[in-house]
């Protein structure tokens, strides 16, 4: 029986509470919109890329608990890491929160996410911890149309 | 039963008459019974969609177990069988929409489809360059993008009645939408996401006092309250089955007979035809004009269990029982801190939508959900509702009449649950 315990853990509400790198960069290199049409999460990432490396990152929006504390937890675990190691991060995270029921995930990449483990007995909460994830994915990529998760 | 005496027939109307018995009509809904995570279902999602009787649950295994046919074309015994307990599904529809005639009662997915089948048929037909079609602030996305997609094709425009802040149509706005230029007006009968009951009475006198049809999509009010389609004098009106303690995949849509007559088909295929040659096809008569293919036979017949189960609870009794069950609610829910209901119009339906301070709707919904409590959070296919009153979504609780003041409490308490993980 999913406890919703598990998903509103302290830390969760801690970043839910005190979002961190909650800001707009000026000096933005990239930006990308993210939108999840079902519930209305919204937010705006800003990047600054030097060389091949996220070297710094912030956000602003509004949502739910999970899609802010993944936001939050998202900035903080790609800060400093090259692009194809926050993709390295993505995909273990998308395994983590899409995992069935009972199975393990791999933990090394993880850090302070495996916080947001809990969400895979949630499936219909997936989208709002995914959300800042496809919107930093979009934001790599360059210039497109607002990420989203439907 | 037959389609010449398509009454109560088999169904059980022992709650009637009398003071409303609550936990005897939970009795004939045996999803209700359900565990949730361990803890009783609470279920106030009505207005998405309602729980079905035993009785529609028995009728639709009863037709594929002894009846199952196709319509309108079997010489032999199970065809006609299944032909008449279809017709008399329809003949229930028109008598409990009070329509004058069973031809003006056609079978459709859904309101959705309804919808669609009047814009497209109708629609295209009278609806031109720079003419008008007047919708409300109120409507299902259902009742909007139909009019938008005629609206390109034709290069018309939506004009649409602005609310005030309790979720109420200003109706001097309506007056003054209404033009020259208006060739239909389309509203919602109760709003899904607020809960408003729209003076429809009226706003259909003041477009037929400029010669203007009305549709009323009925989709929460069928269900809820008695409609009267010629007390109405609407021109159409769209129901779903689903949402009538009903099968998914069937609906009505009632429309005067002279306007059907005159519009083109819908769809083309088998049986709204009359004859068929390469050069040149002869549609149908009314309603049939509009079934083209197979139709939903279970799920119509279905229907018209459903219909014969609320006729026999008696929809007086369970409107009072449920507005009982409203003014309780919206007490309660009022009385908790930091709670605001959206949606407070005077006349309402059992709608309670409301915003948690600090709390996204889709938290409260899942913390509900861990209470067996369920709820619909979001937008409700209503996003330009959501815009109006600058919020990203709602929790809402819509209520039916085998709910009870006690889920009421389970509810309140789960948002005290709610309030203590956000605090």
């Amino acid at each position: 029986m999913p406890d919703f315990q598990d998903l509103y853990q302290d830390m969760v509400m801690d970043h839910n509470n005190r979002p961190r790198n909650f800001r707009v960069l000026e000096d933005a290199s990239r930006q990308a919109d993210g939108y999840n049409p079902l519930c209305g999460d919204r937010l705006t990432l800003y990047l600054r890329i030097e060389g091949d490396v996220i070297s710094d990152i912030g956000f602003k929006g509004s949502g739910c608990a999970i899609s802010k504390a993944s936001s939050s937890l998202m900035t903080e675990s790609v800060k400093g890491k090259s692009k194809s190691e926050a993709e390295k991060i993505f995909q273990a995270f998308h395994h983590m929160v899409t995992r069935a029921p009972g199975t393990d995930f791999d933990d090394e990449e993880l850090g302070d996410l495996e916080i947001l483990s809990g969400i895979s007995q949630f499936p219909a909460r997936v989208k709002c911890a995914i959300l800042a994830w496809h919107t930093l994915r979009s934001a790599l990529e360059g210039p497109q149309d607002p990420a989203t998760t439907e | 039963m037959t389609a010449a005496d398509p009454g109560a027939g088999n169904v059980s109307v022992g709650n009637a008459p009398g003071p409303y018995d609550v936990a005897r009509t939970r009795e004939d809904f045996p999803i209700l019974k359900t565990l949730v995570h361990g803890k009783p279902l609470v279920y106030l999602d009505n207005a998405a969609t309602s729980q079905k009787p035993r009785t529609v649950l028995d009728t639709l295994s009863r037709y594929y177990t002894e009846e199952n046919s196709n319509v309108h074309r079997g010489i032999h015994y199970l065809s006609e069988l299944a032909t008449q307990e279809y017709e008399g599904a329809r003949s229930k529809v028109r008598r409990f929409l009070n329509a004058s005639d069973d031809r003006e009662i056609v079978f459709v997915r859904g309101a959705t489809e309804g919808i669609n089948l009047v814009a497209q048929s109708y629609g295209r037909q009278n609806i031109g360059e720079g003419d008008e079609i007047i919708i409300s602030a109120m409507e299902h996305h259902s009742n909007i993008v139909p009019w938008q997609m005629l609206c390109q094709e034709r290069g018309a425009q939506l004009r649409v009645i602005p609310m005030n802040d309790d979720g109420e149509l200003l109706m001097d706005e309506y007056e003054k939408l209404l033009g020259p230029k208006t060739k239909l007006v389309s509203v919602v009968h109760i709003s899904n996401s607020l809960g408003t009951i729209n003076p429809v009475e009226q706003i259909i006198q003041m477009a037929h006092g400029r010669g203007v049809p009305v549709l009323i999509d009925g989709a929460q009010s069928v269900p809820h309250m008695p409609v009267d389609v010629r007390k109405l004098d609407c021109d159409f009106l769209v129901f779903s089955g689903h949402k009538i303690y009903g099968p998914t995949g069937i609906g009505a849509l009632y429309g005067k007979a002279d306007l059907l007559e005159a519009m083109p088909p819908f769809q083309g295929g088998g049986d709204m035809i009359k004859s068929v040659t390469f050069e040149k096809t002869i549609y149908n008569s009314l309603p049939y004009k509009f079934e083209a293919g197979t139709p939903n036979i279970a799920g119509t017949i279905g229907l018209g269990a459903a219909i014969d189960y609320v006729t026999g609870l008696g929809m007086d009794r369970t409107l009072a029982y449920e507005r009982e069950l409203l003014e309780y609610g919206t007490q309660r829910l009022s009385s908790i801190n930091g709670l605001r209901l959206v949606g407070t119009a005077r006349q309402k339906g059992g709608v309670l939508s409301f915003v948690l301070d600090g709390v996204h709707p889709h938290d409260i919904g899942t913390i509900l959900d861990s209470e067996g409590i369920a709820i619909r959070a979001g937008h409700h296919c209503t996003q330009p509702v959501m815009e109006r009153f600058g919020i990203p979504a709602t929790a809402r609780a819509s209520m039916a009449f085998y709910n009870t003041k006690e889920e009421i409490d389970a509810l309140v308490k789960g948002i005290d649950k709610v309030i203590e993980v956000f605090s």
